[in-house]
């Protein structure tokens, strides 16, 4: 029973358009494969590729000594460092509240709702900036939160912590925008099917709805970690920017640029680039490995 | 299902819209001021005074000239500016906070002559400013010099030297102070500095960002910071909470100016550029400058604002430091001075 119930909303999942009707080799409804091929190609190149490429072409100034010498460097490791930390920590706060957040949002109607809705996309929509020094105004020991936590001994703006929490504003759409539309598609009859044939609550969250969700949840927590990753606008404002403590890696980057060391600069970012890259590809295959682990139960 | 989708194509369909009149207002901005167009690219601290200035050197070229010329101004941190023009914002003069960035937009944008700072009277600076103190309402931590600040329970609060321009220059004026202190012993104004920055809670990357942390947020016992910012901050904006001090050695700041050869020739503005920048040196260009916080060089104008800028001793970073090309490569580039100051001990 579990299996069919398993596969069908993961079927659904965003983030893989368009397979199966390529796997079985009907010919498209859609005519014109080549052409809109062809302008996806293009597209992301003038987009994505151009761009990236030349950054490492920029950072293939550099000779792998000086490359070395660059990367290795104290400070930029511990800026590495807090990056990924403190990234992967927001993820993965993100992931279990950003659940919670689209479960309410679809499972209960109350007054208010649609208000709260739209609220979760606000951290899409207003400059990073803007947000970073709300944060800070709130968060520093003098402002509404940070100055309950500061007689608690707990402080968050200028130090990793606030890190956590600006990534943890930015990325919190991430998740909630790809859970829900497959909280909304499962169907309520099977949980109560689970119910009247003696099922837990605990039972039917871990086993029926866990699952179902999964794929997306992870989508939406590699995208929220990806995200924090890069961000600059809001975390420099509630970090401090303290080197060899609060210092994140596109703070780095910005620092050598303004010594007009392109090739230093774009060194890093490449850096940046294929750690990122091959981190959020050992999501994937993760993903799809606990995928096949489900279905082949 | 069915109403997402709806919903969603409405959201797209809005989208998409926004977008097209953003384009459509794009598009249209430029066409609509007629006459000469020139634009000034400088620092962040500045847009109050160019917003005066603009007005007046306008009216000046309509009387004299008789054309109408329309300044439009961008800013940003000053090195950020000047990487823009040298990627190709079409500036026709740059007002930027530190000589080495407009060294940089001669030397790897090639827009200008290497020469450029003896092209204008007084090193291409038509205004001058320095480094004080900002302390809290009646100076509770009792700071009167660059000593004070290493007194026990001082928290300072100063931006990142390596991403802010103003920054750089608080910390050579720590530095030219310990030196001049201390008899030219580098090692002792390595020490001094050095203990200015353990004691320094939030490097903020741009100098307005570290006097809303000390204004707003009410972080640290005294805030280096320029001069201008300074009495703005106490004059206007946090008027009553902070007190400015005056330190008794301090560095004559000079952000210079400067035509974008290149750029204004290809615009047909060189006249105008150069015409736009040397009225700065004028009475009234002058006048503008002391109203607006910064240092004139005119004596006359220098004099109707004296009250507001005490007399201390000032050092240029060419007499101290050998210039700007320099001071970056000794203190600031990568490995430098400051670099080694905050790796020590960690």
């Amino acid at each position: 029973m579990t299996e069919a119930l398993m596969t069908a909303p993961a079927a659904k999942a965003p983030g893989k358009p368009g397979r199966p009707g390529r796997k079985k080799r009907h010919p498209s409804v859609i005519p014109g494969f080549g052409l809109t091929l062809g302008f996806t190609v293009l597209y992301l190149s003038l987009v994505v590729l151009i761009p990236l490429s030349a950054t490492f072409i920029k950072a293939s100034h550099l000779t792998w000594p000086q490359l070395m010498d660059i990367v290795t460097d104290k400070q930029v490791l511990y800026a590495f460092r807090l990056s990924f930390l403190t990234a992967a920590a927001a993820a993965l706060v993100n992931g279990v509240f950003g659940l919670l957040v689209a479960w309410v949002l679809v499972r209960y109607k109350f007054p208010g709702r649609g208000f709260l809705d739209s609220m979760v996309d606000l951290p899409f929509a207003l400059p990073t900036a803007v947000a970073g020094i709300a944060l800070c105004a709130v968060y520093a020991e003098t402002g509404w939160i940070g100055a309950l936590l500061e007689p608690i001994g707990i402080r968050v703006a200028y130090t990793p912590l606030g890190v956590i929490v600006a990534l943890i504003f930015i990325g919190l759409p991430f998740v909630v925008r790809t859970v829900q539309p497959v909280l909304e598609d499962l169907d309520k009859e099977v949980e109560e099917a689970a119910t009247s044939l003696g099922a837990s609550r605990l039972q039917i969250f871990v086993k029926l709805i866990l699952p179902a969700v999964m794929p997306s949840l992870f989508t939406g927590v590699s995208l929220a970690f990806a995200r924090a990753l890069g961000e600059y606008g809001s975390v420099i404002f509630i970090s401090g920017n303290m080197p060899l403590k609060t210092e994140i890696v596109p703070l780095i980057i910005v620092s050598k640029l303004e010594q007009y060391d392109y090739a230093g600069a774009t060194a890093v970012a490449c850096i940046m680039l294929v750690l990122s890259f091959s981190l959020l590809l050992a999501i994937n295959l993760l993903q799809k490995w606990a995928g096949g682990a489900s279905r082949a139960r | 299902m069915k109403t997402l989708t709806g919903k969603k194509n409405l959201k797209i369909l809005g989208l998409a819209s926004a977008l097209g009149l953003a384009l459509f207002g794009l598009a249209t901005l430029p066409a609509a001021a007629g006459g000469i167009k020139l634009l000034n690219v400088s620092y962040d601290p500045t847009r109050e005074l160019y917003e005066d200035y603009n007005k007046a050197f306008s009216a000046h070229w309509k009387a004299t000239v008789g054309q109408d010329v329309t300044v439009s101004q961008s800013h940003g941190g000053s090195g950020k500016q000047a990487r823009s023009v040298i990627d190709g914002l079409d500036a026709d003069v740059v007002t930027l906070a530190l000589a080495y960035d407009i060294d940089a937009i001669a030397e790897k944008g090639q827009l200008l002559p290497k020469n450029w700072q003896t092209l204008l009277p007084h090193n291409s600076t038509p205004y001058t400013s320095t480094v004080v103190f900002l302390v809290r309402k009646g100076n509770p931590k009792g700071i009167k010099d660059w000593d004070d600040l290493l007194k026990p329970g001082v928290s300072i609060i100063t931006a990142n030297p390596k991403t802010s321009g103003g920054a750089r220059w608080n910390y050579l004026a720590a530095w030219g102070y310990a030196l001049k202190k201390n008899n030219g012993d580098s090692a002792k104004a390595y020490r001094f500095v050095s203990d200015i920055y353990k004691k320094v809670p939030v490097l903020d990357a741009g100098a307005r960002g570290s006097t809303t942390t000390f204004v707003q947020r009410r972080i640290g016992d005294v805030l280096i910071a320029w001069e201008n910012e300074a009495l703005l901050a106490s004059d206007k904006e946090a008027k009553g909470k902070v007190e400015l001090v005056v330190p008794s050695l301090s560095i004559l700041a000079e952000p210079p100016v400067a035509v974008v050869d290149r750029v204004a020739a290809k615009h047909g503005n060189a006249k105008v550029a150069k015409a736009y920048l040397e009225y700065l040196y004028s009475e009234e260009g002058q006048d503008i400058v002391g109203r607006n916080y910064f240092r004139p060089r005119d004596e006359k104008a220098a004099a109707k604002y004296a009250s507001r800028f005490p007399k201390t001793n000032l050092f240029t970073i060419d007499e101290v430091f050998g210039g700007w090309q320099k001071a970056q490569k000794t203190h600031f580039a990568d490995k430098g001075v400051y670099d080694q100051i905050q790796k020590e001990g960690k």
